[in-house]
């Protein structure tokens, strides 16, 4: 008991500053809120810590599973989507253009694959034979012409874009109804193409629309774009002009495949000419 | 002994005066709030007993807590100086000195001693005080400026007040 007593009074000061140390922390916190929420906060921050470090292990242990069902839900999800099933209804309308007395009809199709920063780009419609889409028929859209089709299999078609080099359909200046052939300009820009083989009598002008002239795959009048340039690279006979396309071929989404009824017909007369050549 | 007492007891009561309407309304940039009443805690004669000296120091805090509306946060602080004050004392006086130099001031002291004693047991006590009121870490830089800037301000202070003094005494 003495020596208690002694050790006590020897080390006196640091009993005194304990006494008074933990009085004045008892009334600190128990007259502020704060630090006591933060008492609370703080053990739970360092809890927290742990835990989510220990997670955080946890997790690359179980990331094999968590792909897999992750996987799974991926596929389900991707069954259920509208994208996946198939449409089967063909919506055709029928215009009919009695000055030309010809019949045109459009099927609705979707680009499902296209391209425009190849030289020969394409683009993959959903719509096939099984919907009358065949071979040589003229594609269009909202703003403008967007090729012709190559290949057909039962529910797909193959899109010769406009972009692409051996792509030329007729053209002509709407306003004065000069024709000529639109091709894709030789630089490769997606936005540019080249109205050739205009006579030289033309007088086109800058902002000028440039139409389809119902000579080829399109019915009259589809705009083509814009003529941005006069007289690129002159060609003797013929005018060149530059035109700014109508349609951004990058963001494609539905388009219409134009059927004409009397290609058979033509093609057969024309092919009769070519013959007795 | 008893003009130890009320010499003392003056120097409380101006302290707090001044630290009360005075410094409390003072403050650099928010950044530098003086806590010049510890002075009273550190003048506080040599000899005084730890059971005296504690008290003392936990009701010089409580008072200063009771106009500053953080009770317990200043007396938590000034007991922690008076600790902080014992170990100090015991570490670099003799007690012999005691009956010369009854007061640590400037004039007794020196300025090489005066000077350590109160940059060691402001620091001490105003990173208690500043790190007891933010009590987290997220503010840590802001919390250090503080403590550092509110140090500095309350060393001049003090130094300046014990030149004051030493003046004093010297024309005596």
């Amino acid at each position: 008991m003495r020596n208690l007593w002694r050790f006590i009074s020897n080390y006196n000061a640091f009993f005194l500053f304990l006494i008074f140390e933990i009085a004045s922390l008892v009334i600190y916190i128990k007259n502020n809120s704060y630090p006591r929420a933060e008492f609370i906060n703080s053990a739970n921050n360092v809890a927290g810590g742990f835990y989510e470090k220990v997670n955080g292990l946890y997790a690359y242990l179980s990331l094999k599973d968590v792909n897999d069902s992750l996987a799974r839900e991926n596929a389900h999800l991707r069954n259920l989507l509208k994208t996946s099933y198939y449409v089967d209804t063909v919506t055709r309308q029928k215009v009919s253009d009695t000055v030309y007395n010809q019949q045109y009809e459009y099927i609705v199709a979707r680009v499902i694959n296209n391209s425009v920063n190849k030289t020969n780009n394409y683009l993959t419609i959903n719509k096939g034979s099984k919907q009358g889409i065949a071979t040589g028929m003229g594609v269009i859209c909202s703003k403008g012409i967007v090729g012709k089709v190559i290949f057909v299999s039962d529910h797909f078609a193959l899109v010769q874009s406009l972009l692409h080099k051996d792509s030329q359909f007729s053209a002509m200046l709407a306003s004065t109804k000069e024709i000529g052939s639109i091709a894709w300009g030789e630089d490769m820009d997606p936005h540019k193409a080249v109205l050739k083989e205009v006579s030289n009598n033309a007088q086109p002008k800058l902002g000028e629309w440039v139409v389809t002239s119902g000579y080829s795959l399109f019915p009259e009048g589809i705009p083509i774009g814009k003529i941005s340039s006069l007289r690129i690279k002159g060609g003797g006979y013929s005018l060149n002009m530059g035109v700014a396309l109508s349609v951004d071929f990058s963001k494609l989404e539905y388009v219409n495949v134009v059927y004409n009824k009397f290609a058979k017909e033509q093609d057969a007369l024309e092919a009769r000419q070519k013959k007795d050549e | 002994m008893s003009k130890s007492i009320l010499i003392n007891l003056l120097r409380f009561v101006v302290l707090v005066f001044i630290q009360v309407f005075l410094l409390k309304n003072v403050s650099l940039y928010n950044l530098s709030t003086p806590y010049l009443y510890i002075l009273f805690i550190l003048l506080l004669p040599f000899d005084i007993p730890n059971w005296l000296l504690f008290p003392i120091a936990f009701i010089t805090g409580l008072t200063i807590d009771a106009f500053y509306d953080t009770p317990g946060l200043h007396a938590a602080a000034s007991v922690v100086l008076a600790f902080v004050r014992i170990l100090f004392i015991g570490i670099t006086v003799q007690k012999d000195g005691f009956d010369n130099e009854p007061e640590p001031t400037l004039s007794n002291m020196g300025l090489r001693w005066f000077f350590t004693y109160i940059l060691t047991l402001t620091l001490v006590h105003h990173f208690f005080v500043f790190s007891m009121e933010s009590f987290n870490l997220a503010g840590i830089q802001y919390t250090i400026g503080r403590f550092l800037l509110s140090s500095a301000f309350t060393i001049i202070l003090i130094l300046i007040s014990g030149l004051i003094f030493f003046r004093r005494k010297e024309r005596k």
